[in-house]
């Protein structure tokens, strides 16, 4: 097995996911099969290769430092689930 | 009375002509794409909402749910943002705006624009215009349906792995995944940053190029874009001589390729040398055995961090609980399907301490070889051709159960998209009587010769983008452009 019952619920804590019984069983089959074919990656000797995180060759974008006008507080809460005043409002966090 | 148009068969070429002679205004000409909409989509569910009134001086255009648009609905697809609407336009919808094209609606997609057959959506899939109960592909199967069924001109789709050129294939229209960079992602759903592309699909290349140079260009709002090194050029030649199309040697041994599929490539490259181009075989040893593995590894590391912005806090359903966590990973567990849950698992998996390295890591290594492979094919050839999808459109259902035969759907696209290379996907013939799609990959910044390319092959080729079914209650007459034999078109205008 690539990964195990106690990883797949110790990645959706990671990942914010509150996953019923049936998603975690399902899950722990599904992402070992998916890990074992993108696995192979591994068999690739590519010490001496660096890495790419973006396809153009970009450095230093630069823009002019204008003000401009901002989103009215109305609209930044337009599609908030709750706010309280100027702030979104949450539950506690403890 | 406003005039009648046969929408299955206008360009949008040819749509912008009547707008501009006056033959049809634009509020008539977006009533009949919504007249279209009312007769055919209840079948196909290309659209997701429609907008009755046309705002603009020029012709409509339908816009995939990842783009957002300020008071219309943007979902993605996804029940997590549910009844969310922006409050700004995405730059690509702002740009067509002032290109005065009028919004006639947003299409359907794979929740996040995660998958191949639109089978994803939240709400529902959407059917393929030439056989209902087919897919027409994903993710961007909303956009592709409406083109096909006549029921928008052209549209934008947005494209990871496939999710433009795909659809387009297994629809029989011609789709853009242009260079990465050249068009703004700002105001677009983030699916994988490093990826995600803008792009159009219409029916001919040269609706294609048009809408291309409307939303191409460096925003201010993306860092990650550039200005195009030459203007767009409507292609019109018809001879392909002095272009060098290579063909990877690795697609003859690929089994994964149906045989119509691979006969109509065939079709397609004798065709080729008929109009003068060079067809030689280069070599891509590792984009068709690693770079799904790749892809797959990149695309949900990226997603598992772009979508953690869905916490059901600045907007979105919430679903309440005591605590915030419990309140964060509840509205989560809700609010996404399950494709976006096994990318957002595996994405964070691979990024996670003790796996980083073996995943993650060896994945962006395998990225820069896929880049210098690409890099030597396209120093011998102008163009790579390959099919875009190693199928036809399959049924509705086939491998829905199934994740790694849908990933497999992406096999030929993906490289090039990895690479950040523009693809173009041309109908080029059928098979068991559905559309089958040729894709050319080029250089960066390589679209003006795709455009050349497809044009002269997609007029060699003479294929009729409406779908078979639909064909003797069409009138071939109606909305085409100035025919092969030189005809003026002023003649056989859509309108009556």
């Amino acid at each position: 097995m690539a990964i195990s019952r106690e990883e797949v619920l110790h990645v959706a804590r990671l990942a914010r996911l509150a996953l019923s019984e049936d998603e975690v069983e399902r899950l722990t089959v599904e992402l070992d099969a998916i890990l074992e074919a993108v696995g192979i990656v591994a068999e690739l000797d590519l010490a001496d290769v660096p890495p790419t995180s973006h396809p153009l060759d970009l450095a230093n974008v630069w823009d002019e430092d204008e003000p401009r006008d901002s989103l009215s507080l109305g609209d930044v809460f337009a599609n908030a689930p709750a706010r309280d005043g100027d702030l979104f409002r949450v539950p506690p966090t403890a | 009375m406003a005039p009648v148009v046969d929408t299955l068969r206008l360009t949008a070429e040819d749509a912008l002509a009547l707008v501009e002679r006056k033959e049809i205004s634009p509020s008539e000409l977006h009533a009949s794409y919504l007249d279209a909409i009312g007769a055919r989509d209840g079948e196909l569910h290309a659209y997701l909402r429609t907008v009755e009134t046309a705002e603009g001086a020029s012709i409509p255009i339908a816009l995939k749910d990842v783009i957002s648009t300020k008071g219309v609905e943007t979902t993605a697809g996804s029940k997590i943002l549910a009844g969310y609407t922006p409050v700004f336009d995405a730059t690509v919808a702002a740009r067509c705006k002032a290109a005065g094209l009028t919004l006639l609606g947003k299409t359907n997609t794979d929740e996040f624009a995660m998958g191949s057959s639109t089978e994803n959506s939240a709400w529902g899939p959407s059917h393929n215009p030439w056989d209902p109960s087919l897919v027409p592909g994903g993710s961007g199967g909303g956009t592709a349906a409406a083109v096909s069924a006549g029921l928008a001109p052209w549209g934008l789709g947005s494209d990871t792995g496939g999710s433009i050129k795909q659809p387009s294939a297994l629809c029989g229209n011609v789709g853009l995944r242009p260079t990465y960079g050249t068009v703004s992602r700002f105001g677009v759903v983030a699916f994988a940053s490093s990826l995600d592309q803008i792009g159009p699909v219409a029916k001919t290349v040269r609706d294609v190029a048009l809408l291309y140079s409307i939303i191409a260009g460096r925003d201010t709002n993306d860092s990650t874009t550039v200005e195009l090194p030459e203007p767009v050029q409507l292609p019109d030649e018809e001879r392909l001589d002095g272009l060098r199309i290579g063909v990877p040697k690795q697609i003859e041994s690929l089994d994964a390729i149906e045989p119509g599929v691979r006969a109509a490539l065939e079709r397609s490259l004798a065709l080729a040398r008929e109009l003068g181009a060079e067809v030689g075989e280069c070599d891509l040893p590792i984009s068709y055995r690693y770079g799904m593995p790749c892809y797959y590894l990149i695309a949900p590391a990226e997603a598992s961090s772009n979508l953690a912005r869905h916490d059901g806090v600045r907007y979105g359903p919430r679903t309440e609980a005591e605590t915030y966590r419990e309140m964060v990973e509840r509205t989560r567990d809700e609010g996404f399907g399950p494709e976006p849950k096994r990318r957002i698992m595996l994405g964070t998996y691979a990024l996670s301490a003790g796996y980083f390295d073996a995943f993650y890591g060896q994945a962006q290594k395998v990225r820069t070889l896929l880049i210098r492979e690409h890099r030597e094919a396209l120093a011998r050839f102008d163009v790579i051709a390959t099919p875009t999808s190693p199928t036809v459109a399959f049924p509705i259902g086939d491998k829905a159960a199934d994740p790694l035969a849908m990933y497999a759907c992406d096999l030929l696209t993906i490289p090039s998209c990895l690479a950040g290379l523009p693809g173009l996907s041309i109908p080029c013939g059928l098979s068991d009587d559905l559309p089958v799609g040729l894709q050319l990959l080029g250089p960066q910044f390589g679209e003006n010769t795709l455009f050349r390319a497809g044009h002269a092959l997609e007029r060699a080729l003479g294929y009729d983008t409406v779908p078979l079914r639909w064909r003797a209650g069409s009138d071939p007459t109606r909305g085409q452009t100035a025919g092969r034999d030189g005809s003026d078109p002023t003649s056989q205008g859509g309108a009556r």
